[in-house]
């Protein structure tokens, strides 16, 4: 079903400014929560709450992604890891506020300059105050984003596939642990092994029957 | 109706706060790395925004590829992690100071 | 002229020196005084023939390069002779000195282990003045200058394991800097004026140099500044007040060179500069007035100490200053003419006084005290009477060399109107009686009167150089032939040189066009106008003010030092402030190592420690240092090796940058 005129840009509008809230809230959590576990969550509300926030800018295909990829498979790789080591959390929030001031002296100046540019400078010569079109009815982002990536950026594609498989590679190479004991074949030794390291010819004298 | 500078605005206070954490943080690397997922989460609002305004897909071709390479990178960023962990028994990042001439 | 001929003129005792001192044992000692003496006496007649080929034969002045050294901008920087009457006159003088001198040293330094370094260092000492006297530029002339004050330095220390003679040679060395230091400026501003180094062009424009003015002092007359710069030179080398320190203690030397480079030759090379550089001082009233008054100062003042000293050779330097001082008083009144011949005559017999005296040091065993001596005239009358006529010669006796010459500087400065004149005139006529004084008082008790020697024979030669091996024989002993030989052949020029060439030296054209004299300041012009003869001359010379005063000076001395020597004593004891005022010779050595050396030892350590410690090093160099050091102190903390701190200062410079773009835009 669609709505029609003022009454979807009204819902949008309503609909963006909550879930940038909980996104900005997320983000905080993650931030400043004590325990990683935590963190981890908070940071899996946001990307949902982004990928919320994609679906209304009509970015479909991305958003889904985001929700597959990142919280199906990122975060829970985060989550697996935090949990696996045994990090000592009370440890770890010590020393939190030694250089805060200056962490949020640069996080407020940063989104003072942001702003600054976004608001009152303008984009050179892009109106900001503008809202997207809305793209029309039988669109289908995820058909024109995949004929776009097929034709124009196959390559680029072709290329994250190999990141990918280097990254998988570089992860395993990296956590791969022998450890010590471990039965394994080693065929050089097995083929290069002789007769005589293996077979002794014993000569025992022979006993007359009593 | 969502306009670009909402996006935009949004993008730089997710951005800001994304560094913040970086510098809140003294003793998890895990946390730095949550932060730099934040950080290009906040890339890639930019991105969609402008590519929604200007009508270009290319942009969200552009935030495909962001998504790739920061799942490869955490991928990576987690394998050193785990190393490291092995190797010290702890992820301060106090301690990880090597680079100090 | 053969410039072939010239050249080998200085060249051969520079060759000779060589051989001597690098031969060491193959050349061996009669090897060394052969081959100088060969050397200086080809010299010596080669100078001669010039000498002759330039007065008779008829040649013209010999002016240009031998050999050019270098071209830098258009400056040429020549080995070149300016060969004519005023040097070759210089150069016979200079050389046949240096002959007597050299034979003489073979009796003298008979038993020196440093002999043939002697005889190398006197033969590089005449090369160093040849090139001097025959230079055509100023750049040669430094050299020389600085030669010949190297070979003086050498040779007064030349017993350098005696701490007094080590002293002395310091001491004349520095002063001397401190004359060249003005020399140099001289020199310095005739090039920045000429942009050239030869006498020709500066003496071409020195009438036009003496229009300028120098910005320095409120404004000073160019020429002026060069004048008197120059002449500070003169004044090192020459001893004038206040540079005179250093001759006296330059007796500490073997008597040889006090004869040779500090009485007849060396120190003379002032006077002749400025004689040489006559077309440049002639334009300066100033400057002249100042040599003038520097000179009769000299001569006066430095003659009465001559009168308090007891040391037979340093009564004989006091005597030299005071000779020089007439000489420099002549140049400033512009009787060039005067100074030069004044210079030859005084050259002759001041060299054979001092031979003479070095010829008493070896028949007393090398006792120099004159209190200690007494009656040797019955031991030793071929010193006794060559020294008495180099005496006769000294006070202007007439007929003697010295009359011609001396009587004729003090007609000069009486006859000039130039400013400090009559001071100067006063100086010049008193010092004729301070002269006589000390001459007869020299001759009064080294060769007659009481055999006072015959008391002190117990310590006699200890303290000096001991070489000369005491065979205890008690009685001095005339002196062998190689002594007295070069005393005869000096004591006959004493005697007539001035007599034979007065007239045409003094009074004739000898020097042309050498000397230039501006014909407002020809005084020797005016003379030779009464001039009639060198007989009648001196017969006038009886009458004049100089004779009486020397033969007062005579009976002054023969009654307080040889008739009644108590009465010496006695006036010592009442003027005792006088006595010690000349004993401690004015203050001027007190004045140089209280104040001089105190406030130049200042300035050096408040420039070591303050200027090279403090600023150069400390704040320069090391500070350069110190600041890095310090400035890498505080960004290495930068460096903490955390890359989220790395991070953090991208990100901050980000925003800063971000910042800046916003408040331009």
């Amino acid at each position: 079903m669609r709505l029609t005129g003022e009454a979807t840009a009204v819902l949008v509008e309503i609909l963006f400014y909550a879930f940038a809230t909980l996104l900005v809230a997320g983000a905080l959590g993650v931030i400043t929560a004590r325990n990683p576990v935590y963190s981890a969550l908070f940071l899996v509300f946001a990307f949902i709450n982004s990928a919320g926030i994609w679906l209304l800018s009509e970015a479909e295909f991305l958003a889904l992604v985001l929700v597959l990829v990142y919280v199906g498979a990122v975060m829970v790789l985060f989550l697996f890891v935090v949990m696996m080591l045994d990090i000592n959390i009370a440890e770890l929030r010590r020393g939190f506020t030694r250089f805060a001031w200056l962490g949020w002296l640069t996080a407020c100046a940063l989104v003072a300059e942001i702003v600054g540019v976004v608001w009152t400078h303008g984009l050179a010569g892009v109106d900001v105050s503008k809202g997207f079109v809305p793209e029309p009815a039988g669109f289908s982002n995820t058909r024109a984003l995949g004929e776009v990536l097929y034709t124009r950026y196959v390559y680029p594609f072709e290329l994250a596939a190999v990141l990918l498989v280097v990254a998988i590679v570089a992860a395993i190479a990296l956590t791969l642990r022998r450890r010590p004991g471990l039965k394994t074949q080693d065929v050089a030794r097995q083929v290069a092994v002789r007769a005589e390291d293996r077979v002794r010819v014993v000569k025992i004298a022979a006993e007359k029957r009593s | 109706m969502i306009t670009l500078a909402d996006m935009l605005t949004l993008s730089g206070v997710l951005f800001a706060l994304a560094v913040a954490g970086i510098f809140l943080n003294r003793k998890n690397v895990i946390l730095l790395l949550m932060c730099v997922e934040l950080l290009l989460l906040s890339a890639n609002f930019n991105f969609i925004a402008f590519s929604r305004m200007l009508g270009d897909l290319t942009g969200q071709v552009f935030v495909f590829f962001v998504l790739t390479v920061a799942a490869a990178e955490s991928a990576i960023g987690l394998a050193i992690l785990v190393v490291l962990f092995r190797e010290r028994r702890n992820i301060d990042v106090e301690d990880l100071n090597t680079l100090k001439g | 002229m053969n410039p072939h001929l010239l050249i080998a003129i200085p060249l051969a005792p520079l060759v000779a020196a060589v051989i001597a001192g690098l031969g060491g044992r193959l050349v061996g000692r009669t090897g060394a005084h052969i081959v100088t003496i060969a050397g200086v006496a080809a010299s010596c007649l080669l100078s001669l023939h010039v000498l002759e080929q330039l007065y008779r034969g008829g040649a013209t002045t010999f002016n240009g390069p031998v050999y050019t050294w270098l071209v830098s901008d258009g400056v040429h920087i020549d080995v070149g002779f300016l060969v004519d009457r005023l040097t070759a006159l210089m150069m016979s003088v200079v050389t046949f000195v240096s002959l007597c001198v050299h034979v003489y040293t073979i009796g003298y330094m008979r038993d020196d282990p440093g002999y043939k370094r002697f005889f190398s260092y006197i033969s590089l000492f005449t090369f160093s003045m040849l090139m001097l006297v025959m230079s055509n530029n100023f750049m040669q002339l430094f050299f020389g200058w600085e030669a010949v004050g190297v070979v003086s330095y050498l040779l007064i220390g030349f017993w350098y394991t005696r701490p007094s003679a080590v002293f002395a040679n310091f001491k004349a060395f520095i002063v001397n800097r401190v004359g060249d230091f003005g020399f140099v400026i001289g020199i310095a501003a005739v090039f920045s004026y000429t942009h050239s180094l030869s006498y020709e062009a500066a003496f071409a424009a020195a009438p036009h140099i003496a229009q300028q003015t120098l910005p320095v002092f409120g404004g000073v007359n160019a020429l002026t500044l060069i004048c008197i710069a120059l002449f500070v030179g003169a004044m090192g080398k020459s001893a004038q007040v206040p540079l005179h320190v250093w001759l006296p203690d330059s007796m500490e030397g073997p008597t040889p060179i006090s004869a040779l480079i500090h009485a007849a030759t060396m120190v003379t090379a002032g006077i002749f500069m400025v004689a040489r550089m006559s077309p440049l001082f002639e334009y300066s009233d100033t400057a002249l007035s100042f040599v003038l008054v520097i000179g009769a100062t000299t001569a006066f003042f430095m003659g009465v100490l001559g009168v308090v000293m007891n040391d037979i050779k340093r009564v004989i330097a006091y005597s030299t200053l005071s000779q020089l001082g007439y000489m420099t008083a002549a140049l400033g009144v512009s009787a060039y003419g005067a100074g030069i011949f004044h210079l030859m005559t005084h050259a002759f017999f001041k060299a054979l006084l001092f031979l003479a005296a070095g010829s008493v040091i070896i028949g007393m065993h090398h006792e120099q005290d004159m209190r200690k001596m007494g009656g040797l005239a019955k031991y030793m009358p071929i010193t006794a009477v060559t020294c008495w006529i180099g005496g006769l010669s000294l006070v202007a006796t007439p007929f003697f060399s010295g009359f011609y010459s001396k009587d004729a500087i003090i007609e000069a400065v009486g006859l000039s109107h130039r400013w400090g004149a009559t001071y100067a005139y006063w100086c010049v006529l008193l010092g004729s009686f301070i002269t006589s004084l000390y001459t007869f008082r020299l001759l009064f008790m080294t060769f007659h009167g009481k055999e006072r020697f015959r008391h002190v024979q117990a310590g006699h030669g200890e303290g000096h150089d001991g070489a000369h091996g005491g065979d205890g024989v008690h009685e001095p002993r005339e002196s062998p032939l190689v002594v007295t030989l070069p005393l005869i052949a000096l004591a006959i020029p004493s005697l007539v040189i001035g007599y034979l060439t007065v007239g045409k030296v003094l009074y004739g054209d000898y020097f042309g066009k050498a000397i230039f004299v501006l014909p407002q300041h020809a005084v020797l012009a005016r003379m030779a106008a009464e001039y009639h003869g060198p007989f009648s001359l001196a017969l006038r010379g009886f009458l004049g003010a100089p004779f009486w005063l020397a033969l007062a000076g005579f009976g002054t001395a023969w009654v307080f030092f040889l008739k009644r020597p108590q009465l010496a004593d006695a006036a010592a004891q009442r003027f005792g402030w006088l006595h010690r005022l000349l004993l401690e010779k004015y203050y001027f050595d007190w004045f140089n190592e209280h104040i001089v050396a105190k406030l130049a030892r200042g300035i050096g350590l408040g420039l070591w420690k303050g200027g090279d410690q403090g600023l150069i090093d400390g704040v320069m160099v090391n500070g350069t240092a110190n600041s890095v050091g310090r400035l890498g102190g505080v960004v290495r903390r930068v460096q903490n090796g955390y890359l989220y701190s790395y991070a953090f200062w991208m990100v901050i410079g980000l925003a800063a940058l971000l910042g800046w773009f916003l408040v331009r835009a």
